[in-house]
């Protein structure tokens, strides 16, 4: 019996090996957070890859794609490491990832020391990635953390009628540039945010009472950028202290770890605007079908994909697409690659996607509200699409970049 | 001084200079990821482990704020060097900024030592652990001069004779020469009266107290020398890392340290070096031998078993091993 399966083994390895001589293999690195507070968003963002692959059966122009995973903690030390493996050991000459801001931006650093090397975003969303000192080779067909707020700010100005609003926020990168594609527009059309109504708290922070005393009475909402435990600790103890402004929600706030938990605080977020790069019960067909796929391939995912599998799905999508058009050619360091990959345009579960001339996307974003479901679950409604979001939010180069850098202060928005 | 310092040189063993060659040699074969993220950063993580091997090994101090002292010595290059995020960075030359680092770090650890060196055992690991914790906290909260916790990135390498010491080759033999450098201060530090006196202050700090000694200033001066091990690390890490944030002085990094030098070993300096490239060569492997979502129990396994056949760490199975061998050899030499 032992020896009737090593013969087995034995002869099917001569097999994989015979059929590696027909398909030749083309390694792509996959960089996700894989340990740490972010790991299972990190394994959300390589099935968004898989997801991808599989459309393709796992083999493009030819080529079988070896997908070899880079674990991160979060940390842009690690995001360096773990892609430098990738790239000087393994001999990756496509790179999808990572997951987080200040990742992004320290593999975008990376990328300028590799020119033959091909870099895509994952889902990470900090703006200064493709917006400062851009990278010839970093390429994100995903939308960032500001172009995801697009259509918020004019719709509680217009819609809502606020004209002033707190904003409770974590205190790092990604809540800074979610804050700023809020006020942005906001404050364009007359509103305004005192800075002593910015409130950054720690991320992770458990006590929120010395926030919620010091939130003055005359705003007209409160804009929480807080994501997972943090948001709902704070709308808990919000709700619990007796707080009754509405709230505005950012990308990562309103998503299903808030809308499921228990509590008081659950009728109170009913109406709660967001805005994100998807919304989970969006009606069209092509993110029906996305949805639907995900959840065959992956019984034990998500109830619905994440904005991590969809930014790793869609970066991994124009990976193999341009890698297609050049029937896999890679030969003259990728340069072929990257020029195709600069023109891509193509059609993702969330409409078409095309690149600006610093290889930002520009792409569909949701406004959502969350409301009552049918089973009196809450889930987030699509209120309205707005198309082909510009990372400039629709003001040329240099006027935007006048702005400065994102920070707890900008815009100042008096 | 100096004859010690002969004595020390021609008492090393020719098994040691074998191995300096071999490492001096080591990146020709080798491609430049395994010269500087193997090569290069298992010798930074074992200065750091090395900086701990001094207190624990000598001492008996286990302090867990040692990456902070590097870390500190790795922001203060940001802070008046040159960085690329408008907040700060003086431009300082390297000449200046690289001795104030380590001053800083050395300084760091010695006012550590001050706190922690009335307490012994757990109650100065809970010290230490708390100033990590806190300085930490206070890096990523602090905007003015730690920069939150964006920290502090575009940090450039310094150029000596025109050449860039982030270069692998040159990144690596200037590690190289960090802990040659620091094994043989160490190993020559073991056999000085201040060693000894150090060592004896770990067997039995009343006696030596009884003899006349200062067991506190004893105890501040290791502190601060391996403050000097560590903030050099922190130089060294920076250098390579063109990048210092609140992550980089965290503590599960911190925890780590404290695994490298248990796995390698506490009784002999090379100890830390030998856990450090075990610990990289795992961090960067272990994804390849098992499933992704698996592969950090291989660590912990690994190193589990280390701990669990061997007290002593990496070094101490050497130690069996060896022992082993020799009793095999001796008697069929002497049937000869």
């Amino acid at each position: 019996m032992k020896y009737s399966n090593l013969l087995m083994g034995a002869s099917l390895a001569a097999l994989m090996s015979a059929s590696g001589v027909y398909a030749e293999s083309l390694k792509v690195g996959a960089v996700a957070t894989l340990e740490g507070a972010f790991a299972a968003l990190g394994e959300d963002g390589l099935r968004g890859i898989q997801l991808a692959l599989n459309e393709f059966d796992g083999e493009v122009a030819g080529y079988t794609i070896e997908l070899i995973s880079g674990s991160t903690d979060a940390s842009p030390d690690s995001a360096v490491r773990a892609v430098r493996k990738l790239v000087e050991q393994d001999g990756a000459q496509i790179v999808i990832g990572p997951l987080s801001g200040s990742e992004g931006i320290a593999i975008r650093d990376y990328s300028k020391t590799q020119p033959e090397v091909t870099f895509l975003n994952g889902a990470s969303a900090a703006q200064d990635t493709t917006l400062r000192e851009t990278s010839d080779n970093f390429f994100r067909f995903s939308t960032e953390g500001a172009q995801w707020m697009a259509g918020l700010g004019e719709y509680v100005y217009t819609e809502k009628g606020y004209r002033t609003v707190a904003v409770v926020a974590e205190d790092y990168s990604f809540p800074y540039t979610q804050v700023f594609g809020f006020l942005e527009p906001f404050c364009r059309m007359g509103g305004t945010s005192p800075q002593d109504a910015r409130f950054y708290v720690p991320l992770g922070n458990k006590d929120y009472s010395s926030v919620i005393a010091a939130l003055p009475d005359e705003v007209d909402a409160i804009y929480v950028a807080l994501g997972g435990a943090d948001a709902v600790n704070f709308l808990s103890q919000y709700e619990q202290s007796g707080g009754d402004l509405p709230l505005i929600g950012g990308s990562i706030t309103m998503d299903q770890s808030v809308l499921g938990s228990k509590g008081s605080q659950r009728d109170y977020i009913i109406g709660t605007p967001a805005a994100g790069p998807i919304s989970d019960t969006w009606d069209d067909p092509r993110w029906q079908a996305f949805v639907t796929d995900y959840q065959e391939t992956f019984p034990d995912g998500f109830p619905s994909p994440s904005l991590f599998a969809h930014g790793y799905y869609i970066n991994a999508k124009a990976a193999f697409l341009a890698l297609e058009e050049v029937s896999g050619d890679l030969s003259d360091g990728g340069a072929a690659y990257r020029e195709v990959l600069a023109k891509l345009s193509f059609e993702t579960p969330t409409g078409m996607v095309h690149l600006d001339e610093r290889h930002q996307a520009v792409g569909d974003i949701f406004l959502t509200e969350v409301v009552e479901g049918p089973n009196g679950g809450l889930l987030n409604k699509t209120i309205s699409v707005t198309p082909q979001v510009t990372q400039t939010l629709g003001l040329g180069y240099e006027e935007f970049l006048a702005y400065g850098p994102v920070s707890r202060e900008n815009p100042v928005c008096e | 001084m100096i004859a010690g310092v002969v004595k020390t040189i021609s008492g090393v063993r020719p098994a040691w200079w074998v191995a300096l060659v071999l490492l001096i040699l080591f990146p020709f074969p080798a491609n430049d990821f395994f010269t500087v993220q193997i090569g290069a950063y298992s010798m930074i993580l074992g200065l750091i482990g090395l900086s701990l091997m001094i207190l624990a090994g000598y001492g008996g101090m286990v302090s867990l704020a040692q990456l902070t002292a590097a870390g500190l010595a790795a922001y203060v290059v940001a802070i008046f060097g040159v960085n690329s995020n408008d907040v700060l960075g003086f431009g300082w030359s390297w000449w200046i900024v690289a001795p104030l680092a380590i001053a800083v770090g050395t300084l760091f650890s010695a006012l550590v030592g001050l706190i922690a060196v009335r307490t012994s055992g757990i109650y100065m690991i809970m010290i230490t652990l708390a100033i990590a914790v806190s300085v930490f906290f206070f890096a990523r909260q602090n905007y003015e001069v730690f920069n939150g916790f964006t920290g502090y990135a575009g940090i450039t390498a310094p150029h000596i004779a025109g050449v860039d010491m982030r270069a692998p080759l040159p990144f690596y033999y200037l590690s190289l020469i960090g802990a040659v450098f620091f094994l043989a201060v160490t190993a020559f530090v073991e056999g000085s009266p201040f060693g000894l006196a150090l060592q004896a202050t770990r067997d039995n700090p009343r006696r030596v107290a009884a003899l006349g000694y200062s067991v506190t200033a004893i105890r501040v001066f290791a502190f601060a020398l391996a403050g000097v091990v560590a903030a050099t690390a922190g130089v060294l890490l920076v250098i390579l890392n063109g990048r210092v944030s609140p992550g980089t002085i965290g503590v599960d990094v911190a925890i780590d340290i404290l695994v490298i030098a248990v796995v390698g070993g506490l009784r002999h300096p090379v100890g830390p070096f030998l856990g450090a490239l075990a610990f990289v060569l795992l961090e960067n492997f272990a994804i390849d031998l098992i499933d992704r979502e698996r592969f950090n129990t291989v660590i912990g396994a690994a190193f589990l078993l280390v701990i669990f056949f061997s007290p002593d760490g990496l070094l101490g199975l050497w130690q069996k091993l060896s022992d082993r061998i020799k009793p095999i050899q001796t008697p069929t030499k002497s049937e000869h």
